[in-house]
């Protein structure tokens, strides 16, 4: 029997990778807000100490880091795919377009993905380069030297334009969830119409309370600093 | 309700070549009992009184099983109405003065061949790839031979009960043909006789539905709020499941 003709990089599977990289990415975002509400204590000592114990880890940060950006670079890649496939697969617009209604998941977040995709990377590139990659600071805590990057933190967030970009950001990123969170389980085939409406309503509470967390901080360092 | 005067803006295409263009077109005397199609007719024996060319439209059975008629009416595949085709949408859910804007399904893999007639013979293809059983049935056996349970049954009816009409593709934003693919595949992973080709025809078929060029899914459902079988996207989920299992294990 010739071997099945099955792809890593066809639309099912392709769809499945996004799925499986965006589902741990939120994974991701919940630690780093977990981390992120350490920041609302303003206690400086206690957030260094924290990040501090990532900068220790020496070489296993580069395995996190590297897993990371891979984990980032399939849910790009594939999602640009799909957005350059739907150009191809319909060159010719309708005229007029009408929401169908009924069972249909089409909303603002569902036809704007591509979008709020492309915007939360630019983000992350300026998110990185400005705190990972930003300004070194020392403190010394209980006879440790280490980067002060709560100081770095409040710097930045003491700055109205980084906060209204954080906000605008962070917004953006709970309408990519919304859709996402639920979309994914589709994708994986793990989705029967009985619990379909209970995932996209866990999705939605995902997306509410990532964006929130995510964007109270910077108003909240912004108004106390 | 006296008969109605609409406006029609039709999508207008000499040939699958040619560039196409709408038209705005007058229609009296429609009455509310009318369907969209015998609308059109009226529209065409006026085209017809006045020597110029028809508008043409697909369609065959008029009752909503052929899966022939097609039309995106003012935006959404098959017109308003949820669970019908074209031809069972009636007049009556329109107003006299209404402006109706009619196009064709859009989609690379299906290429407008004349006005609002597409060739949807990428679905033929897809078939082909796959959505049979190669059995040789003999005669007809005892229906308690084969037990299978009354849940899988409906839903393998639910998913056989497509029309192949392509209102999913046009309906998607990425022009994806998952639904209908899904459907024809679903229908046969739900029966015994369905499982001997079961892996080879959810990666054929995929593989087909991909080399048409459709888009992916992306998961908006819109195709199961437009089909005239109201057929549920838990049936993607399913050939999703399908095509794992091919991607994995051997036949």
């Amino acid at each position: 029997m010739p071997a099945l003709p099955t792809s890593l990089w066809s639309s099912v599977a392709r769809k499945a990778l996004m799925a499986l990289t965006g589902l741990a990415l939120i994974g991701f975002l919940i630690v780093h807000l977990l981390g992120n509400l350490i920041l609302l204590s303003g206690n400086a000592d206690a957030f260094n100490l924290y990040s501090n114990i990532y900068a220790s880890m020496g070489s296993f940060l580069y395995v996190i880091e590297a897993g990371l950006v891979a984990f980032f670079l399939i849910h790009i890649v594939s999602g640009i795919t799909v957005a350059l496939g739907k150009m191809k697969a319909r060159p010719v617009s309708y005229k007029k377009v009408a929401n169908a209604g009924g069972p249909s998941r089409k909303t603002v977040s569902s036809v704007t993905m591509i979008y709020t995709g492309v915007l939360l990377l630019v983000f992350l590139v300026f998110h990185v380069v400005s705190l990972k990659y930003g300004a070194h600071y020392d403190t010394t805590i209980g006879g440790e030297k280490m980067r002060d990057l709560y100081k770095l933190v409040v710097e930045n967030f003491q700055q109205p334009y980084i906060v209204a970009g954080y906000v605008i950001i962070m917004t953006l990123l709970g309408f990519h969830l919304r859709h996402g969170f639920w979309s994914a389980f589709q994708s994986l085939g793990a989705l029967q119409p009985r619990f379909s409406n209970m995932i996209y309503i866990i999705g939605v509470f995902i997306a509410i309370i990532l964006a929130i967390g995510f964007l109270f901080v910077p108003i909240w360092i912004f108004l106390n600093s | 309700m006296a008969d109605m005067t609409l406006t029609l803006k039709i999508w207008r295409q000499k040939d699958r070549k040619s560039p196409g263009k709408f038209v705005s077109y007058t229609v009296e005397n429609v009455s509310e009992h009318m369907s969209f199609l015998e609308m059109m007719d009226v529209l065409n024996e006026q085209l017809i009184k006045k020597g110029e060319d028809v508008v043409e439209f697909d369609n065959d059975c008029r009752e909503g099983i052929c899966g022939m008629c097609s039309l995106v009416i003012n935006g959404r595949p098959h017109g308003q109405e949820h669970g019908t085709a074209t031809c069972q949408l009636h007049m009556r859910k329109f107003n006299d003065g209404d402006i109706i804007v009619i196009e064709p399904w859009r989609a690379a893999a299906f290429p407008v061949l004349k006005d609002l007639t597409v060739d949807r013979t990428a679905f033929d293809r897809i078939i082909e790839a796959g959505g049979y059983t190669s059995i040789n049935a003999g005669g007809a056996a005892d229906s308690s031979a084969i037990l299978v349970p009354k849940s899988d049954a409906e839903e393998a009816m639910d998913a056989a009960s497509c029309i192949g009409c392509g209102a999913c593709v046009a309906a998607c934003p990425n022009a994806s043909a998952s639904l209908f693919t899904a459907a024809k595949i679903s229908q046969f992973a739900l029966l015994p006789q369905g499982q001997t080709e079961r892996k080879r025809r959810a990666a054929n078929m995929v593989a087909q539905m991909d080399a048409e060029g459709f888009g992916d899914c992306s998961n908006h459902a819109e195709c199961e709020a437009v089909c005239p079988k109201e057929i549920s996207i838990t049936h993607i989920a399913r050939m999703k499941r399908e095509y794992f299992k091919a991607m994995v294990f051997d036949e």
